[in-house]
């Protein structure tokens, strides 16, 4: 580690400390494609990868950072059971229920995608609904999109009976992907619009199925692309300015994406353009995008002549709707 | 740097980490920079913030954090009523404040006794924030570890001064600024280090000449 001393800060000192002091040196985070080399150079799996440089960098043992990462999942399996509630409306009392009225469909067998994806789509309309109530969640990466990462880990860990400690771990994968893109990109609806979000969400979960399901690091790279592909362009145009429409569904969505883009990637099938030249598209997009389309509520859906009038019900009059 | 817990995090109440969240630290923030029981708050919102604070909650958010309640407190959503209890009295400002990010809040606190104090912070999403002035001084603290604030007179050798006491005493410095208001005057020091800051190297630090103060703000 560097230290300061009198006037002198040379980041090429620090660098050279860095290297002889730990042999290797620290992963940066700024590209998948290096992480994923990293991962099989060590022959390790990104989660373990990630969490041993994590604990170095936290200066603590990663039995402490474990077990952090395992109340939070705990955390998220609770807040799918909060927003399972029938009754429960929002605050702005604009949605609520949703998530029961999957799960009914679900129970019955009468959901059309199958088991895996009608569970997987009832917690993340689940957790989600509990953020809109002001309940108690896990922002992953954000609270807009909070509900992806947990349906997609607790569904296929629930389906195959996946030990808790491999789900949890699998969280550490899930977290490298989200810190790449924060890093290069954006993970923010106000900076980079849903594709920022709801986006990055799914391409964590995607990259995090992979694994759990006995994928590649590579496999998981393919599949963090594919996912962030497929929702690149999504603007942020929440009525209201409440995360609520179109947010909740949107986490369904982001979800069952996450399976898509996992489901290919274990099928072998890669993805043309590169994760990292992704997520590069994706800033990209973010800044072309009119402010009016991120987190302001002065376009897209909220603009509509029903957005304006759900808004106007909440607040008495709309601030946004110009 | 950014780190695991930041993407797979915090533990919240919603429903917005860059509305809710994230404006409960800045409230936390400006709270402790007054060190003492704020009885008054005036609040500026830019931007993002200045154009949706209602619908997202952010303004019971700010309050919430003023009130030094943690993120994941399940009275966020009653603030409101919280700070009536406890005889803060509030205002809110929408305004526009140049160059700063979308998510944008400019805190004002006073205490009983008058004191004062100016915290501006935005929120960078996943309820991440970066405090960019802390009254007259422009900062750049991420709040997620002890930083230690040094104001002193802008002669040679203060930085040597200090960061010999921090080396001596084993504290590791992960980020560093200075800034002055003009050469001669007074500068400030924002250090941001690893792990915990014991208070009594901050006497030390103060015990030196040309030092005016030595505050350790813990890690929010
Ligand atoms: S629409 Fe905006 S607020 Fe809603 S989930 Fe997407 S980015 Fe978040």
């Amino acid at each position: 580690m560097c230290k300061i001393a009198g006037n002198e800060i040379s980041l090429l000192y620090c660098f050279l400390l860095n290297y002889l002091e730990n042999g290797v040196l620290k992963l940066k985070y700024d590209s998948l494609s290096v992480l994923v080399k990293e991962a099989e150079k060590q022959n390790l799996p990104l989660c373990k990868l990630i969490l041993k440089d994590q604990a170095e960098v936290a200066e603590t043992e990663e039995k402490v950072l474990f077990e952090n990462m395992k109340r939070s999942f705990t955390v998220m399996r609770e807040s799918v059971e909060t927003g399972l509630d029938p009754h429960e409306r929002s605050a702005s009392g604009l949605t609520g229920g949703d998530a029961f009225k999957m799960n009914e469909a679900v129970k019955a067998n009468k959901n059309i995608c199958g088991k895996i994806f009608g569970e997987a789509m009832v917690k993340a309309l689940a957790v989600s609904q509990t953020n809109a109530c002001m309940g108690r969640i896990v922002a992953a990466p954000t609270a807009g999109s909070c509900g992806i990462l947990p349906a997609a880990l607790i569904t296929i860990s629930d389906d195959r009976n996946i030990p808790n400690d491999d789900v949890v771990m699998s969280l550490f994968t899930a977290s490298a992907v989200g810190m790449v893109i924060a890093n290069k990109a954006s993970i923010a609806g106000a900076e980079g619009g849903c594709q920022a979000e709801c986006g990055a969400a799914s391409a964590m979960a995607a990259a995090a199925l992979v694994e759990l399901c006995g994928g590649t690091p590579k496999q998981s790279e393919h599949a963090c692309a594919i996912a962030l592909k497929n929702i690149l362009g999504l603007v942020c145009d929440p009525v209201a300015g409440l995360v609520e429409i179109p947010c909740i569904k949107r986490n369904a969505m982001g979800v069952a994406n996450a399976f898509v883009a996992a489901e290919l990637a274990l099928a072998g099938i890669e993805s043309a353009i590169p994760a990292d030249e992704v997520i590069y598209a994706m800033k990209k997009i973010g800044e072309a995008m009119s402010p009016t389309l991120k987190e302001t509520a002065e376009g897209g859906l909220a603009a509509t002549p029903t957005g304006k009038k759900l808004c106007e019900k909440v607040f008495g009059s709309c601030q946004n709707c110009k | 740097m950014l780190q695991a817990f930041d993407i797979i995090g915090p533990i919240m109440i919603g429903p917005s980490s860059s509305h809710t969240a994230g404006a409960v630290r800045i409230g936390k923030y400006a709270r402790s920079i007054l060190g003492t029981t704020p009885v008054s708050a005036l609040i500026r919102f830019s931007g993002s913030f200045a154009k949706t604070y209602k619908g997202h909650g952010t303004d019971k958010a700010v309050i919430a954090g003023i009130l030094g309640m943690e993120t994941d407190d399940e009275r966020i959503r009653t603030s409101f009523d919280v700070a009536e209890e406890e005889g803060l009295k509030f205002t809110f400002e929408e305004t526009e404040i140049d160059g700063a990010h979308p998510n944008t809040a400019e805190i004002i606190l006073k205490d009983a006794a008058g004191k004062e104090a100016l915290v501006q912070g935005a929120s960078i999403g996943g309820g991440n924030i970066i405090i960019n002035r802390i009254n007259d001084t422009v900062t750049s603290i991420s709040g997620k570890s002890d930083t230690l604030i040094v104001p002193h007179e802008d002669v040679p050798g203060m930085v040597a001064v200090v960061s010999n006491i921090l080396a001596g005493n084993g504290v590791n410095i992960h980020g560093f600024s200075l800034c002055r208001d003009h050469k001669g005057g007074t500068a400030v020091m924002t250090i941001e280090i690893d792990g915990n800051i014991d208070e009594s190297i901050s006497k030390v630090i103060l015990e030196q000449p040309n030092i005016l103060a030595a505050t350790v703000l813990k890690a929010i």
